[in-house]
């Protein structure tokens, strides 16, 4: 069946792409577009005394100022957190698209400004007055779990979000029994997801009814949450996802400002458009990651880890958006890792602090899990003084004991972990990498390596493992796919998925193209306007192949077998009879005699002749796939770095992934997703840090400051794959979106510590700045206990500064005054 | 509205004249007033160079350049790159080694890129890296663009 699946297969969406031809949100002004700004806080937390319009409203060029009491009557519903576990009370606060009262985070809204044009819309800004009183604030979630503490919340009480645990097998037992317990804590600050283009939507007002576009990962969700907050009927709402330019989570939400704009446009019956500034999207999109874990392993001397106990403080910002408190609990089905740990317990406390809330990044949850469990491993190694990959090796879930049961009730869908990790040594000559190491070590230079066998959870989701009746999301995460071929015969692919970047418009092209027998080039593929299409749950969780290319393939399967009847009838042939080869729907032992796809398209729309009365007329089918189980690609990365002991920075200087997420539908593809998710994480590792100061006050506020990897600091990548089929759904494919970022983290990590081991660095938590390095390798060379714990917030005085574009700066560059 | 000024620009080889607040930033002129929106904004700091452009030859980012600095000046934006009605060469390699992803930094980057080539018509990977090291991008980790950039360099680009 395969002619197009499997090939790489150059992007469909491109040509436009590369010649200025897109169409983003700022890209889309309709004729009489007012704008609108928004009134911010400067205070981390304060009470609104006063807000005074008037100067603003008296501009010629303002067409009215609205504050939360004049939009009040307004809102049908505060904006949602959609996870309701069982048994488990989640203090949630009421949350309202602009502050009423206090405001809870720098550049929290107050006001929401329109006006007739772009920048004049900004002055405005500038002229509403609003008086504050300070309150105290928190931005430390250890300290803020603490009696006496600052409370973001006073109704609460306590700035205690929840507590959600999860423990399978005899954990305690396990402890008991150990030869050896291998404790570590571990920072996993906070980042932010830096879509190179920010959030926006312009808003069309008709009548009763309304058309936002928004530059969103999720078009039918975010209909379905305005219909609910805004109090209109979803009939009368129509989202569209244009080109989005990126989105890595930080588009997967329903924002206040989406809420406004349907609330302004309905009011003022005036289209109206936001685009978000860098500087509002470092503060005010969502941020990532920020759990301070403490990790304990049960192990015996052997090797074999017989237990896992893990307690994770979660920083979750001052309100929740859609999942914030869900965020960090996604990680725990795969809790043990790529390993057969027969006991397990993970307990996550979220904590409330005066910032933006935290949500889903690339990775979400996943990213955590992996990074301590792989560096907990290289400390069992060393505790042990044993090889880190045969302790790998040894706690390894075999290649048949799939399907695996985990400790946690999770079943592991398919794997072979041994097999990725031989590839890759393949690849990597470990040995020879020593001697290497060795020699360069003589020279002065101080390199190391890094490994991670990581497996992750995605294709989101199971709805009856993770919605209302499993894990508590108000919600389900099935998938449609529709194809309908046209009377010509060409055909278009709807999906409910929502791209920004991954290529949906070309793989599932393939997909389609071998089942129903057509050229890829005459099936186009349309997502992201809810006008069109089936309803679908939107692109997130590595869940566009997975759940809606299944969809998708199921529908082209329907429209062969549909295809196959009509050609049947017109050939005067038995339906199973007919079968597709190279694009011809032939009788079986009679290739002469054969129909085209295109001239089964014309039969279905203008029969020739009368077709049985059981064809009904046209080719048309959807399909609505919501999948068993989840799937749990894996994969064995090697990092190579290098770093100067002298200014504490580090260089990538080589990187070698070997992934499996299935059989590959377009390599060309995989391979990219890699390249970015790789390069995500070694930005986390490295350079990128959301840096609050002790008054809240946001320090990375701009790409200045918040150092995004560019060409320069990365390396090229070597790449490779095994592919072992998931069970889970008929393409055998599991997901790749977020591989990379869950899977390199630690890599990076250990592959610093590695080179710094010999000057007497046990433990660096990341982001591994030059100032961080260089002070931990002078504490361990003063012979100190090595760097101080690594708090969030204290980062001012190690912060690298690092400028994107001219790189990191460290000591030597005067960047960490 | 504040202060006016008039400016005339070549714009992909058209003059193109008009009357703009003085405050004006050249990429809001390009894509407001003239509609070529493949030049793109993604920061307030000229970072991440999603709005590169060539003024008179060379690569800026538009975002900190004012319209009324630009008269009198040549610009060419993503737009005006193909000259023959086709694909500039970086066009093709980048759509042939998959270095755009989200699409969104892809005109600033091949801007860039032109420009680095014009300069260095045979850059080794470490050139070309330090070369588009004002250009971020999210998605591809940079590695196809770097091939991209190769392969057009290989086919004679700059000439």
């Amino acid at each position: 069946m395969s002619t197009y699946v499997g090939q790489a297969m150059k992007r469909k969406e491109d040509p436009r792409l590369i010649t200025g031809r897109g169409n983003y949100i700022d890209d889309i002004t309709p004729i009489g577009t007012l704008w609108a700004a928004l009134v911010r806080s400067p205070e981390a937390h304060a009470r609104i005394v006063s807000i005074d319009k008037s100067a603003a409203e008296q501009r010629p060029d303002v067409i009215g100022v609205f504050t939360h009491e004049d939009l009040a009557g307004d809102f049908a519903a505060p904006m949602p957190m959609i996870w309701a576990p069982a048994g488990v009370e989640i203090k949630t606060p009421e949350h309202w698209p602009l502050a009423k009262g206090e405001v809870k985070h720098v550049l929290d809204p107050v006001a929401i400004v329109i006006g007739t044009d772009r920048y004049s819309v900004n002055d405005a800004v500038e002229d509403v007055i609003v008086e504050y009183e300070p309150l105290p604030v928190v931005v430390e979630p250890e300290a803020a779990l603490e009696d006496g503490s600052p409370l973001v919340w006073e109704s609460f009480g306590t700035n205690q979000t929840h507590e959600w645990s999860v423990a399978g097998g005899e954990v305690d037992a396990a402890f008991a029994d150990a030869d050896v317990v291998v404790s570590q804590r571990v920072v996993n600050h906070r980042t932010a997801g830096a879509a190179i283009e920010t959030r926006g939507w312009v808003v069309e007002p008709r009548g009763e009814h309304v058309t936002i576009h928004s530059a969103t990962q999720i078009p039918h969700i975010l209909r379905f949450v305005l219909s609910l907050c805004c109090g209109i009927p979803e009939d009368k709402l129509r989202v569209v996802a244009p080109d989005v330019g990126g989105g890595f989570g930080s588009k997967l939400n329903v924002f206040a400002e989406e809420i406004l704009a349907v609330l302004l446009a309905r009011r003022l019956q005036r289209p109206i458009k936001w685009i978000e500034t860098r500087s509002e999207n470092m503060a005010v999109t969502h941020h990532g990651r920020d759990q301070i874990s403490y990790v304990e392993m049960a192990v015996k001397r052997d090797g074999k880890v017989t237990g896992l106990r893990v307690r994770s403080v979660c920083d979750l910002g001052a309100y929740f958006m859609a999942l914030t408190p869900f965020i960090p609990e996604l990680g725990f089905p795969v809790g043990n890792g790529a390993y057969d740990i027969p006991a397990v317990s993970l307990t996550f406390v979220g904590v409330f602090t005066n910032k933006f809330p935290t949500d889903a990044i690339r990775g979400a949850g996943r990213p955590e899990v992996t990074h301590w469990i792989e560096l907990t491993m290289n400390k069992v190694a060393r505790e042990l003084d044993m090889d880190p990959l045969e302790v790998r090796r040894r706690n390894f879930i075999a290649a048949d004991d799939f399907p695996h049961e985990t400790a946690l009730g999770i079943v592991y869908d398919s794997g072979n972990y041994q097999g990725t990790l031989d590839k890759l040594l393949a690849r990597f000559d470990v040995e020879a990498f020593r001697r290497e190491q060795k020699e360069l070590r003589e020279r002065g230079i101080h390199r190391g390596v890094g490994f991670s066998t990581w497996v992750e959870v995605c294709g989101l989701a199971p709805s009856r493992v993770v919605g209302p009746q499993g894990v508590g999301l108000q919600g389900a995460f099935w998938e449609s796919g529709m194809v309908r071929v046209s009377a010509s015969g060409t055909a278009t692919v709807y999906t409910g998925t929502s791209p920004h970047g991954q290529g949906h418009d070309t793989g599932f092209a393939q997909i389609v193209a071998d089942r129903i027998g057509l050229d890829p080039q005459n099936v186009n593929v349309i997502h992201g306007d809810t006008d069109q299409g089936p309803w679908g749950w939107d692109t997130y969780g590595s869940r566009t192949l997975a759940v809606g290319g299944e969809a998708v393939a199921r529908a082209a399967l329907k429209v062969q077998d549909k295809a196959k009847r009509i050609c049947a009838a017109l050939l005067e042939a038995a339906p199973e009879d007919i079968e597709l080869v190279d694009g011809n729907y032939q009788v079986k032992g009679s290739p002469d005699k054969s129909m085209t796809m295109v001239e089964i398209a014309g039969a279905a729309h203008i029969p020739p002749q009368e077709l049985p009365t059981d064809i009904e007329p046209g080719l048309e089918e959807t399909s609505f796939y919501d999948p068993e189980n989840f799937v749990f690609p894996f994969g064995a990365h090697a990092c190579v770095v290098d770093v100067d002991v002298e200014t504490g920075k580090v260089k990538v200087v080589r990187y070698v992934a070997v992934d499996d997420c299935g059989p590959a539908i377009n390599p060309m593809l995989i391979d990219g997703q890699v390249h970015g998710g790789v390069v995500h994480a070694i930005g986390q590792a490295l350079y990128e840090q959301v840096v609050y100061d002790e008054d809240g006050q946001l320090v990375t506020g701009t790409f200045v400051d918040y150092a995004l990897p560019t060409a320069a600091e990365v390396p090229s990548f070597e790449t490779d794959r095994t592919e072992t089929p998931s069970p889970t759904n008929g393409l055998g494919v599991k997901g790749i979106g977020e591989a990379g970022t869950i899977a390199a983290s630690p890599a990076v990590t250990e592959a610093v510590l590695d080179a710094l081991r010999p000057l007497g660095v046990e433990w660096l938590d990341m982001p591994l700045t030059p100032m961080r390095v260089w002070q931990a390798i002078q504490a361990a060379q003063n012979g100190g206990a090595g760097p101080r714990a690594t708090e969030q917030g204290r980062a001012l005085d190690e912060h690298g500064g690092g400028a994107a574009g001219s790189g990191p700066t460290g000591p030597e560059e005067g960047g960490a005054a | 509205m504040g202060a006016t000024v008039r400016v005339a620009v070549t714009v992909n080889g058209q003059l193109r004249e008009s009357e703009v607040e003085a405050r004006t930033l050249l990429v809001h002129w390009l894509r407001d007033e003239l509609g070529l929106t493949g030049t793109h904004i993604g920061c307030d700091t000229t970072n991440c160079g999603a709005c590169t452009v060539h003024l008179d030859g060379e690569s800026i980012k538009s975002c900190t350049v004012l319209a009324a600095q630009a008269d009198g000046a040549t610009v060419t934006t993503i737009e005006g790159l193909a000259t023959d009605g086709g694909l500039h060469p970086l066009q093709d390699a980048f759509w042939e080694k998959h270095g755009l992803q989200c699409g969104y930094c892809t005109p600033g980057m091949i801007m860039a890129a032109a420009d680095l080539l014009q300069r260095n018509p045979n850059p080794s990977d470490e050139e070309i890296r330090h070369g588009l090291e004002g250009n971020l991008c999210r998605c591809t980790g940079y590695h196809n663009i770097v091939e991209a950039v190769k392969a057009a360099a290989a086919n004679g680009v700059s000439a």
